[in-house]
């Protein structure tokens, strides 16, 4: 136990006078908010920093293994591959960022939740200079760090496998980070509204994102489902990166038209979802 | 010039207005109080002069600066200890110190040296490696007052600084909040521990159902609302209320509460003579100081703490 005359005299080192002046830590706030704060979201991670590292290792082995090599293997003999590559490089670029999509469905829901309900980290941060807009963007910016990160030992592993042939397959790292912010974005705009336990991301698990790693073109091509349900492609940002994927990872031909939809669904779910986003960040903490 | 100025300030949350149009001001350096009880509308008060909570209407300045649109510049200045506790629990004691900071746009260099004196000063050194739910509740009160000071603010917002402490933790934070008081920090205080309040404010306000119902300093609001001495007798439960018109005319005042009656007069000793005289026998009684418990109690006709 320190002692109390310690406690007291420890006074004129709580005001050291070395601060920065108020007017200039806003200044800093103001411009720099939203980095700081993407630092800080990162930082945070590591409290779970090994789970991350498990799934950023293992699951591209694991997947490789079981749907590239042995589910594979039966494809190529029965079909002679798809899309005229081997199935393990159909499927590995899907897997890639399907798998990326699904680690951001995580960080945008019980942890927004978290941050209004249980742990308040969210109205702790309101009391800085840092704004719920910032807080937002650097929501955005620290995850899309994260699963930027995540994506490059899958990727090294397709190399390994000998899965992404083509010389533009470094991109499918930053287009599945950010097909997961593309998800992630309006989701985080929906786990900010959610005022109960969070029940409902049982829900968002089991009815939206398994639905779409199963049915979005990720083991096969979107027009082998039939026409009815192909919609569920058009919706998810997992087939559009995964299709946009497919291109950089083995050259897939695409019509210019569609790589660019591809992009705009994308990009604009982004926009979208972080404008909502501050929109009820905003409305829930400053009330 | 004030620190703050409070114009007719007002919050409604749909029908209810938490806060009713309060005014007051409050002078650089003050140590200022806002005493009330539940729900009262202390920290819809604080959260608005930090401008994380939009007022209804009335006017607010801190600096000269309204909250609303200056935030950041507003909230540099601040340091914020809220009611309840919102540490980070994904992140280590001191990491909560430094990371805190970072959004004040504070350097690590500078942080690293901070952590480490507000560590010293919250006497969590030992702890600086511990994750926070492994804390007390007292530990992580005293962490949350140290992160309010993380950029070394001349304004404290201090929302119930004390509750979940123990007694000596707490006289140890008086003794330190005066020291920041004597360094020239303005304190702003809510409480419903009348001896806190006594201890640190300057001037306070007591509020009730949003509103402002008396103001002064603590001496000036005892004297002005209570006696001098009050005479607490029990008489039980079931006859507490019965003996009150036996005792009509011996003190300047009488309450009932549940539990207890209370005389006010400035002489205690005599009343309870007095009492004794008219052939009444208390189970206990005791004669005391007025408090600002009192002053409560005679202007809302409620005691203060549920
Ligand atoms: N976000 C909110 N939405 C609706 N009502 C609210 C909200 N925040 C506070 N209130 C209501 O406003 C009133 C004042 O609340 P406030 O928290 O300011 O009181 P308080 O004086 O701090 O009370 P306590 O001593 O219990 O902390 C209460 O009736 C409370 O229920
Ligand atoms: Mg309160």
């Amino acid at each position: 136990m320190t002692s109390q005359s310690a406690f007291l005299d420890s006074n004129r080192l709580v005001y050291s006078g070395a601060a920065p002046s108020p007017s200039e830590q806003a200044r800093r706030a103001r411009r720099w908010g939203w980095l700081i704060y993407a630092e800080c979201r990162l930082r945070r991670m590591k409290a779970y920093f090994g789970t991350i590292l498990v799934v950023a290792l293992l699951y591209p082995v694991l997947y490789l293994a079981a749907m590239g090599i042995g589910l594979g293997s039966l494809v190529n003999s029965g079909v002679g591959g798809i899309d005229g590559v081997p199935y393990l490089v159909f499927v590995g670029a899907g897997l890639l960022v399907s798998t990326i999509v699904t680690e951001s469905t995580n960080e945008f829901t019980f942890s927004i939740m978290a941050g209004f309900k249980w742990e308040k980290t969210f109205y702790a941060t309101q009391a800085s200079p840092i704004s719920p807009a910032q807080m937002v963007i650097g929501e955005v910016v620290g995850v899309f760090v994260r699963l930027f990160a995540q994506a490059i030992p899958f990727w090294v592993a397709l190399l390994v496998f000998g899965a992404a042939p083509s010389g533009w397959s470094w991109l499918i790292v930053p287009i599945a980070a950010v097909a997961g912010i593309s998800f992630g974005a309006p989701l985080m705009a929906y786990s900010a509204t959610v005022e109960d336990e969070g029940y409902q991301f049982a829900f968002v698990q089991r009815f939206i994102v398994m639905p779409m790693f199963l049915f979005a073109g990720t083991f096969y091509p979107l027009a082998q489902m039939p026409p009815y349900l192909q919609w569920v492609g058009w919706i998810s940002p997992m087939w559009h990166g995964t299709q946009l994927g497919r291109i950089v990872s083995y050259g897939m031909e695409n019509p210019l038209w569609l790589t660019v939809v591809h992009v705009l669904a994308l990009v604009i779910p982004i926009v979208v979802g972080v404008a909502l986003s501050v929109r009820v960040f905003t409305a829930r903490l400053m009330k | 010039m004030s620190v703050i100025e409070a114009s007719g300030l007002t919050k409604t949350y749909g029908e209810l207005n938490a806060v009713d149009g309060i005014s007051f001001e409050v002078a650089p350096g003050e140590s200022f109080g806002l005493l009330g009880p539940n729900g009262a509308g202390k920290s819809t008060t604080m959260r608005m002069i930090g401008g994380t909570s939009l007022r209804t209407s009335g006017s607010l300045t801190v600096l000269g600066l309204d909250p609303e649109l200056n935030g950041p510049e507003v909230r540099a200045h601040l340091g914020v200890i809220p009611q309840q506790d919102n540490l980070d629990t994904e992140l280590k004691v001191r990491e909560n110190l430094i990371l805190y900071g970072r959004y004040f746009g504070l350097s690590h260099a500078f942080l690293k040296r901070k952590a480490d004196e507000l560590l010293e000063f919250a006497q969590l050194t030992e702890k600086a490696d511990e994750k926070v739910d492994n804390l007390s509740g007292g530990m992580k009160r005293r962490l949350t007052i140290a992160r309010g000071l993380v950029n070394e603010p001349k304004i404290l917002l201090l929302d119930e600084p004390t509750t979940g402490l123990d007694p000596q933790a707490r006289h140890i934070l008086w003794d330190r909040l005066f020291r920041l008081k004597e360094e020239g920090v303005t304190l702003i205080v809510t409480t419903h521990f009348m001896d806190e309040a006594e201890q640190l404010c300057d001037r306070l306000i007591v509020m009730d159902h949003g509103k402002i119902v008396a103001e002064g300093s603590p001496a000036s609001l005892i004297k002005e609302y209570a006696t001098r001495e009050v005479l607490e007798m029990r008489f039980g439960s079931e006859r507490n209320a019965s003996v009150v018109s036996q005792l009509e005319g011996i003190g300047a005042r009488i309450e009932v509460l549940p539990d207890r009656v209370l005389l006010y007069t400035p002489d205690g000793e005599g009343a309870l003579e007095r009492v004794a005289h008219v052939g009444l026998r208390p189970v206990t009684s005791l004669v005391r100081r007025s408090s600002l418990e009192d002053v409560f109690l005679r202007l809302t006709g409620r005691s203060l703490i549920d």
